[in-house]
């Protein structure tokens, strides 16, 4: 709707757009791109193009079979959620799961509830989780990045990567098995139903908490280096694109539910900051949970699911099936959103 | 002692408010003087300039006035007088359009001026207002046709009444100006401190208030400066009463609940009046009419303007008188072209936008603003979907959640929004101002509490319908079987008539008759009650 003929006030406005926003996030997202580039070269690359490419192509398509001006692209929240469900996934997948990924995304968990702003959960996160349960042999994959000494697959080599990515690695005679490895939660989570606990798990993974802060570890693409992601947090939250609420209260909840359980029983849970630098914590936190659409409006609703999220996914990572659990915490609390916002409302002033 | 010691326990006052946000300044008019703007053509002078009923008026077609002669009086409690802004005569008496966005028109009286000035000397002035009864002052107040001068325009007399259940115990001084562009405050209080500080005397005198508060934002320091020194300066008031407090520039401070707010830290309960919890809150420009209304004698007929905006080549402030036609001031600050320009009365955050120019300048306007209309906000404006991104819930100073409230004004979802508390938006904008999607919420707001005040209107129309419609099918009723008790009664007589003259039958045959006749009664009753 054109505003032109509206007379009422304000006569101002502070400038902010919708797109702005948007650009924001992307700009915020880019340390984590960078090293997704880093560890995973080529492959990173191509995934990132090919989600933000369908994801842009499917709006495309349902704004135009909805007869909604293609001007709506330019709000770039089809290229950010491109690039977030990008960032979720494995190095190797092969490559019609992204292209499902971005499908489902765009159209079952957004376009169908009425496009931008409607939506009740994440769309990456909606699709990621239809990608894990139906491919969850590819999902779990990790591929080994470059710096972790000799991969088998070169993949700063184009060539390689361009078959790996479109022939998968039969092509260049490797099975899955050999390029991939556990990550860090998933190795603890396997040895941990062997009856191995969890200092010893990780004593035989050869981890170091320095190398998962800066991301020389496996996992998925934008999740490994927590050093990135708190950088392009703390840039969303001096432009006050996001507010403090959710990402404070979201990794307080998880590091003090981590610090009690650990002062209890050190061999079953994990140290708290362990929990901080694994998986898709940071990731969920500054970017994912603070999506605008699926999350709370008022600063006390923002606190409440921040804390929900923190317990789920420290449950979910404690006690699930699943190893990681920001992803079905985060999309848990959305559907708590409506009642939350219902609820915590501001105090009225006089009132 | 106990007391005092509790007093240095009481928590600091907040010194800002909740919500609220920081939009550009732009007071570009802020160091130039206030000017005189010369006598016009014509002055149109609207009936109605306040909250509350039209004014009737005083004078005819052809009738000479005197300036500040008083020409239309206040109709009912809630309204104040209009005065001759000039000497001069009545030439025409009619419709024509006034400062609102609809352009609509309202009855005016047009003066044509003699350029004499000559004024009216019936209200004696009363330098020692102090020795005068209250009661007396504010009377004064209230012919002079004195109003808020922020913007609200609600009869100044009114705030202060004296009310033995809530003595009001301090006076705030509103000088926080926090609209952009407009700097009439900042110049009066540099110009005329002293006036002001003796008009905030009497109202303190009026009221019998212990304090006062002079509140202005720090980013008018000069005219903090301005008003301490004339406060050291000044004779023959207890000025160590009067504390000027230094505010952090913040939009919207200059509301009075949110002044209010930041100064005491106390919130005006919902639906009550400052004078509710002790307290009255008038804007400077106000004082300063009270001072001339009281040592002066004279009544409100012109005010301070901010002329300014990104199309006018020569901004300023200026003293005008009330009915100033727009364009006219416009053209003397170097603006001749209107047809590139929207035109904002008031602050770009709060102010009108007019679409209709040639209207009169009236008691509430405190700027007007000429913009560019190729850069103008709402002329590239589209408004896109929610996002939720809460930014309207952060900056809105009431607590309201304006995106939750939208969506049920845009729907006509009134109950919806009420119980979303729509009545308690002051409209400053903040929300609009900061959505990235640029819904015109407080556009939506508006709407909104104009439906419901619609319905309102139409359900006590519909209720006093059904009264009235009730009375009548009784009063007919009534009648009826009024009617049918005189055929009865009529009928009756003929047949006594009739049995006296035959004589014949005795009393068994009248009995059944009375006996109807005791029906129709109780029938009637009936009814009727």
């Amino acid at each position: 709707m054109n505003n032109s003929g509206l007379i009422s006030s304000p006569h101002a406005h502070g400038g902010d757009t919708i797109r702005a926003n948007m650009l924001s996030v992307m700009l915020a997202l880019a340390p984590a791109t960078v090293v997704s580039v880093y560890l995973f070269g080529w492959m990173a690359v191509f995934l990132i193009v090919l989600c933000m490419a369908g994801c842009m192509l499917t709006e495309m398509a349902c704004l135009k079979l909805m007869d909604r001006p293609p001007s709506a692209l330019g709000d770039g929240s089809a290229a950010l959620t491109g690039l977030f469900l990008a960032l979720t996934l494995p190095a190797y997948v092969p490559w019609w799961i992204p292209l499902i990924g971005c499908i489902t995304a765009i159209i079952l968990s957004k376009q169908v509830y009425g496009g931008l702003g409607h939506n009740p959960f994440n769309p990456a996160l909606a699709a990621r989780v239809v990608l894990l349960i139906s491919f969850p042999l590819n999902m779990t994959a990790w591929i080994i990045p470059m710096h972790a000494g000799a991969p088998l697959v070169n993949l700063y080599d184009f060539a390689q990567c361009w078959h790996l990515f479109w022939l998968g690695p039969e092509s260049l005679h490797q099975g899955l098995d050999a390029i991939t490895m556990a990550s860090p939660l998933g190795h603890v989570k396997t040895e941990w139903s062997r009856g191995i606990g969890v200092l010893e798990a990780l004593r035989e993974y050869d981890y170091s908490y320095l190398d998962a802060f800066l991301g020389r570890e496996s996992g998925s693409l934008g999740e490994t280096s927590t050093l990135a992601l708190l950088l392009g947090g703390v840039y969303l939250l001096a432009r006050h694109t996001i507010a403090w609420h959710i990402p404070v209260s979201f990794i307080a909840t998880v590091s003090v539910l981590a610090l009690i359980f650990n002062q209890i029983n050190p061999e079953h849970f994990a140290p708290p900051l362990f929990h901080l630098l694994a998986g898709g914590l940071m990731l969920g936190a500054f970017f994912m949970a603070t999506d605008p659409v699926t999350s709370p409006v008022t600063p006390h609703g923002q606190l409440v699911f921040g804390i929900g999220c923190g317990i789920l996914t420290w449950s979910i990572r404690s006690f699930g099936g699943y190893p990681e659990g920001v992803m079905f915490s985060i999309l848990l609390m959305n559907c708590a959103v409506p009642l939350i916002d219902h609820y915590l409302r501001p105090r009225v002033y006089g009132k | 002692m106990l007391r005092k010691l509790l007093e240095h326990l009481k928590p600091t006052t907040p010194g800002t408010f909740p919500g609220g946000m920081y939009p550009p300044e732009h007071k570009i008019t802020a160091t130039s003087p206030i000017s005189q703007c010369p006598l016009p053509p014509v002055l149109i002078l609207p009936l109605k300039q306040h909250i509350g009923e039209t004014c009737t008026p005083l004078v005819d077609v052809g009738d000479s006035v005197l300036l500040g002669q008083k020409i239309a009086k206040s109709q009912g409690y809630v309204s104040a007088s209009i005065h001759a802004s000039s000497s001069g005569k009545v030439v025409k008496i009619e419709e024509h359009p006034i400062p609102h966005p609809s352009g609509m028109g309202r009855p005016c009286i047009f003066i044509e001026p003699d350029g004499k000035d000559t004024p009216d000397e019936s209200l004696e002035p009363m330098p020692d207002y102090r020795n005068t009864e209250p009661s007396t002052i504010r009377e004064r107040i209230r012919i002079c046709g004195i109003v808020g001068l922020g913007g609200a325009v609600f009869p100044s007399f009114i705030k202060m009444v004296r009310d033995q259940r809530n003595p009001i115990d301090t006076v705030i001084l509103n000088g926080i100006e926090c609209e952009p562009y407009l700097t009439n405050d900042h110049r009066l209080m540099l110009e005329k401190s002293e006036e002001i500080l003796r008009g905030m005397d009497i109202i303190m005198h009026a009221v019998n208030a212990k304090h006062g508060i002079i509140a202005i934002e720090d980013n008018k320091l000069d005219a903090v400066e301005g008003i301490r020194k004339a406060l050291t300066e000044m004779h023959g008031i207890d000025t160590c009463n009067i504390e000027v407090r230094v505010l952090p520039t913040r939009y919207p401070q200059g509301s009075e609940k949110q002044l209010i707010y930041a100064l005491t830290g106390r919130e005006i309960p919902a639906g009550r009046l400052p004078l509710h919890i002790g307290l009255l809150c008038q804007n400077v420009g106000t004082a300063n009419a009270v001072h001339n209304a009281v040592c002066l004698g004279r009544s409100l007929t012109e005010r301070i303007i901010t002329v300014s905006g990104d199309a006018v080549p020569q901004p300023g402030n200026v003293c005008a008188r009330i009915g100033t036609p727009v364009p006219f001031l416009f053209a003397r600050h170097g603006l001749h072209d209107m047809d590139d320009v929207h035109v904002i009365h008031g602050g770009p955050m709060m102010g009108e936008r007019l679409s209709k120019l040639d209207v009169p300048v009236v008691k509430s306007t405190n700027g007007l603003l000429a913009m560019k209309r190729d850069t103008f906000y709402s002329e590239q404006a589209v408004e896109e979907p929610c996002i939720r991104c809460g930014h309207c819930v952060e900056v809105c100073p009431s607590g309201l959640v304006p995106n939750e409230l939208a969506w049920h004004c845009r729907n006509d979802q009134f109950d919806r929004g009420q119980e979303y508390d729509l009545f308690d938006c002051i409209e400053c904008g903040c929300c609009s101002y900061v959505c990235p999607s640029h819904i015109p919420l407080v556009h939506y707001f508006r709407y909104a509490k104009g439906q419901v005040a619609k319905i309102e209107k139409e359900q006590e129309f519909a209720r006093i319908s059904k009264i009235r419609s009730g009375a009548r099918d009784n009063r007919l009723a009534r009648e009826q079987a009024e009617r049918a008790a005189r055929r009865s009664r009529a009928k009756q007589q003929h047949k006594a008539a009739s049995a006296d003259k035959a004589e014949t039958a005795g009393k068994s045959e009248t009995k059944p008759a009375a006996k109807e006749t005791q029906n129709t009664n109780e029938n009637n009753e009936e009814e009727s009650t």
